[in-house]
């Protein structure tokens, strides 16, 4: 029966069935697969490694020591700064909850009007750079200068304003203001699948809408809200931007802040590397928690979406809720991106608007007098486009492996690119310092260490959406082409990136657009011919030209919204809301 | 030479075998079709027949070249082979003529050609004038012509199809059997066919697999695994039947209050100290009159306990009548619509012993 025949290019002799053979019988892009995981390596476990070697080691020996834990928690005002940042966190939680719980009950479960227009702000409030926001927070209430005191003085006489953002509370609140949305967006999905059934049957027990609501509905959604809560507290002591314009001049600190300083000259990696342990160790605590807290399910997700859904009727108090929306969308977009453009288009902000204040000049000097500020907004849109094509296509070939379990271990290398969900950027960064800045790499300073860091850091994203998109993708497509006689290659370019186009476009502006304002990755790993806008917006602000400021900033607003336009047409509206985060 | 042979394969998931010594041999232009409840291993085995999976054991050979073994696999696309897929797998993002001949682009074959051949296939499925149209604008049954077409257009070696019916509605199922059976008539490709619908096997095979829990019980042509079905699992996955346990004591087969003589039967010597017959409903007659003298039949007096009427025939249930109360097994019986008895009737079953299958 096994008759020998000369090997033709289907199959192989059964005598003959050697090593080499067997190597071209095995899928050629077999290697390429190994190249990826390993791409992820280097990009997500080494950087981390590093860190908690680095936090572990003398600066110039290398030796072991516990001398970095010492030197980062020996000052008081080191702790003083890790705890700061906690108490920070907590307020900025509560005050998120204050602002979006409301809002989102009233545009689930009530009647009231203009609910797009809420939406709309909410959503602009989410897609606004939280240190734009806070430079048109300081245009606001600055302490003297700010619109908002200045008012408070006309109106009533007083020596002085009456706010200082300067400050604690104004730290948490700018914060608060613009991270909000999360637990908006959390809750209001919670509340968009209860169904009015579970209120009715209280109603029909006798209880009334606020008992029922207070009692039934918030109750449901409980888990939700802890969910927004976490990654707003996640937000708020990650971030680098604001707590560096407030809290630096108010003259107190928080771990990022404090971090930055352990790097500014001399740079003390393995201080910095130690420091951030806490905000490493609790990033991964609260995610672990929120993961627990979404698994159980809540209530909720068990009724699914069951049953008709009738709106509250709220009657004249719709309008106080309305009110209480627009205060917070106008707090939160709408005042200070009035600052920020008064500021761009005059020549001092100061002198408010007149006619003879009206100028271009701001604009014309970022664009074409200042001599970085133009390299640093070509710089962001080329680092951008790096990184949404690196991320998009390195989750879709990772997610494409997991999927298909074509190596062994593939959950391993899905779990790695979900890893730098819950690693801050400023950590990150401090992982890629202390791994890509010493030789043999010697990347520091480098545009390609910005892409990578930024890479890593949106990776989650783009693998979130690509596995996705890869689940809802039948595999026999694919199988259909092979058997036909094309390899997983010729699948992949006439199959699978066709049918996944429109996700994959999606996934990669997801990853573009907060890339082009990535901030606390960037401020430690620029370089003097690598600033990016975020970076140019920062060394601005030292300076303390506002106008300049202003102009930079609504640069960057004006890209990112031509570039979501631009999704909008291309792929459909609903793609920032599919995010995937 | 066999075009196809399955040696000894064996497949484990986690330890537990799916497919477990699988033994076929498929000559040229057979269609053979694999049937078996869900989880009997059949689609796990066309599918290392496709290459999607190695063998954990055994080897697969096509034209008496290794395509298979646990060390060694030939991918898909090197194998010339088609399949037909349960979801259909049209590419939504390509018209039906790019969907069909995708395959012989793949092949390089020149573009007038492709042309050519895509067009011809097309009228063979009756599509020709659906083949600028979107799939998403085609109907399942449409669809399921596009994938035959496909499939069929590159001549592969082997054809595989797993379950290709089984989204389509009652009518149409039975419409596309016999469009499978006459495009492998005109064509006689070498097809491998994966069903766990007895009537599609029966229809479209040459020979059919019956499959359980990961081993072949009996490979045989249609006819024969009907009426001769060698294993208990066969005859009864395959129509229903009544099986009868006996006892042999001499040329006596003692049932539950009734007997029959093994002379009767001509493969008696076969038969062991313990007897198993499968009877068929439709094989026993069923009348009121007493039967006159012996005449070569296997006669058996009972009670109707129950009936009910289908349309097509009567389903009657008889109790024999030396049984137990409770005891032996009734026996169902299927009888023309005019043959019409009440309940608790007495009556007389006819068994032709040639249609009796011994069960070993």
């Amino acid at each position: 029966m096994s008759r020998v025949e000369p090997a033709g290019d289907l199959g192989v002799p059964l005598q003959r069935a050697g090593l080499a053979l067997r190597l071209r019988a095995l899928d050629r892009t077999l290697l390429l697969w190994l190249v990826l995981a390993a791409v992820l390596v280097f990009l997500v476990v080494n950087p981390l490694l590093r860190l908690v070697l680095t936090s572990f080691q003398a600066a110039d020996s290398g030796a072991f020591t516990l001398a970095n834990y010492a030197a980062a928690y020996g000052r008081p005002r080191y702790v003083q700064a890790l705890w700061n940042s906690l108490v920070m966190g907590a307020a900025v939680s509560a005050l998120c909850v204050l602002f979006a719980v409301p809002m989102a009950w009233a545009i689930s479960r009530t009647d009231m009007p203009a609910k797009h227009l809420v939406r709309l702000g909410v959503f602009g409030a989410f897609v606004t750079p939280p240190y734009l926001g806070a430079i048109g927070w300081i245009l606001l209430a600055g302490p003297n200068a700010g619109w908002l005191n200045r008012v408070w003085v006309a109106l009533t006489g007083a020596d002085s304003g009456l706010f200082d953002i300067y400050s604690f509370p104004g730290l948490v609140f700018i914060i608060a203001i613009y991270s909000f949305p999360y637990v908006f967006i959390f809750t209001n999905a919670a509340l968009d699948i209860v169904s009015s059934e579970m209120e009715d049957a209280a109603n029909i027990l006798g209880a009334g809408m606020l008992r029922t609501t207070w009692k039934v509905t918030l109750p449901m959604v409980l888990p939700a809200i802890l969910g927004g809560v976490i990654v707003s507290f996640l937000e708020a002591i990650a971030l680098f931007g604001s707590p560096a314009l407030i809290a630096l001049p108010a003259r107190f600190n928080v771990v990022t802040t404090q971090l930055w300083q352990f790097f500014s000259s001399p740079v003390r990696v393995e201080v910095a590397a130690a420091y951030a342990m806490p905000l490493l160790a609790v990033t991964v605590a609260l995610f672990w928690l929120q993961l627990l807290l979404t698994r159980r399910k809540g209530y909720v997700a068990l009724t699914g979406k069951g049953g008709e859904r009738r709106l509250i009727r709220l009657g004249r108090l719709r309008f106080v809720m309305l009110g209480y929306c627009l205060l917070i969308v106008a707090l939160a977009v709408f005042l200070p991106y009035l600052a920020l453009s008064q500021a761009a288009f005059t020549r001092a902000w100061g002198q408010g608007l007149s006619f003879a204040n009206l100028s271009l000049a701001n604009f014309q000097y970022i664009l074409f007098e200042h001599h970085t500020a133009q390299q640093s907004v070509i710089n962001s849109f080329i680092y951008a486009t790096w990184t949404a094509c690196l991320a998009v296509g390195l989750a879709v070939a990772i997610a494409y492996i997991v999927n298909r379990q074509l190596l062994p271990f593939a959950r391993v290398l899905g779990f790695l690119c979900m890893a730098p969900f819950v690693i801050p950027g400023i950590v990150l960064a401090i992982g890629f310092y202390a791994a890509y800045a010493p030789p043999p790499l010697a990347l520091y300073g480098t545009a390609a260490i910005l892409v990578l860091a930024f890479t890593t850091r949106f990776l989650p994203i783009a693998y979130a959406n690509a596995s996705a998109a890869m689940r809802s993708f039948n595999p026999e497509m694919e199988e259909a082409v092979r058997i036909l006689g094309g390899s997983r290659l010729t699948a992949l370019r006439r199959v699978i990136a066709p049918l996944l186009k429109r996700s994959l476009i999606g996934a990669w502006l997801l990853v573009f657009i907060p890339a082009t304002r990535e901030l606390s990755a960037a401020i430690f790993l620029y370089g003097p011919n690598t600033r990016t806008m975020s970076v140019m917006l920062f060394d601005l602000s030292e300076e303390g030209n506002f106008e300049h400021l202003a102009a930079l900033g609504l640069l960057l607003l004006v890209a990112t919204v031509a570039i979501v336009a631009l999704g909008y047409r291309a792929i459909g509206r609903d793609f920032m809301l599919r995010g995937g985060s | 030479m066999a075009k196809l042979a399955l040696r000894s394969l064996c497949r484990k998931f986690g330890g537990v075998a799916a497919v477990d010594d699988f033994n076929l041999e498929l000559q040229a232009g057979e269609f053979v079709s694999l049937l078996g409840p869900s989880g009997c291993g059949k689609t796990t085995t066309l599918r290392m027949i496709a290459g999607f999976i190695p063998p954990s054991a055994g080897t697969i050979e096509m034209d008496g070249k290794l395509l298979s073994s646990p060390s060694l696999t030939v991918p898909p696309e090197r194998r010339r082979m088609s399949m037909i897929f349960q979801s259909y797998a049209i590419w939504p993002n390509m018209t039906v003529a790019q969907n069909v001949g995708f395959g012989l682009q793949v092949r390089k074959l020149p573009s007038a050609e492709i042309a050519r051949k895509v067009d011809a296939i097309l009228d063979t499925v009756h599509m020709g004038h659906l083949r600028a149209r979107y799939p998403a604008e085609l109907s399942g049954g449409q669809q399921q012509r596009v994938a035959l077409a496909r499939a069929i257009v590159v001549r592969p070696d082997v054809l595989l199809l797993d379950e290709p019916l089984s989204n389509l509605d009652a009518n149409l199922r039975e419409e596309m059997r016999f469009e499978i059976r006459r495009l492998h008539d005109e064509f006689k490709i070498t097809t491998v066919y994966v069903t766990h619908d007895q009537a599609e096997a029966m229809v479209t095979s040459d020979r059919i697999a019956v499959m359980n829990q990961g081993r072949i019980e009996q490979v045989d042509a249609p006819f024969a695994i009907y009426n001769r079905p060698r294993t208990r699992f066969v005859a009864g996955f395959i129509g229903r039947t009544n099986f009868l346990e006996g006892k042999r004591a001499g040329d006596e087969i003692g049932f539950d209050g009734f007997s029959v003589k093994a002379s009767l039967f001509a493969d008696a010597q076969r038969f062991g100290a313990q007897v198993v017959l499968s009877i068929r409903p439709q094989a026993i007659g069923l009348t009121t009159r007493e039967p006159s003298a012996a005449n070569g039949s296997w006669w058996i007096a009972g009670r109707v306990t129950q009936r009910a009427y289908l349309g097509e025939v009567w389903d009657y249930t008889v109790a024999p009548a030396g049984a137990p109360a409770g005891g032996s097994t009734p026996l169902r019986v299927s009888a023309p619509p005019t043959t019409m008895v009440e309940t608790g009737a007495a009556v007389w079953l006819e068994i032709d012993p040639a249609d009796v299958a011994y069960i070993p």
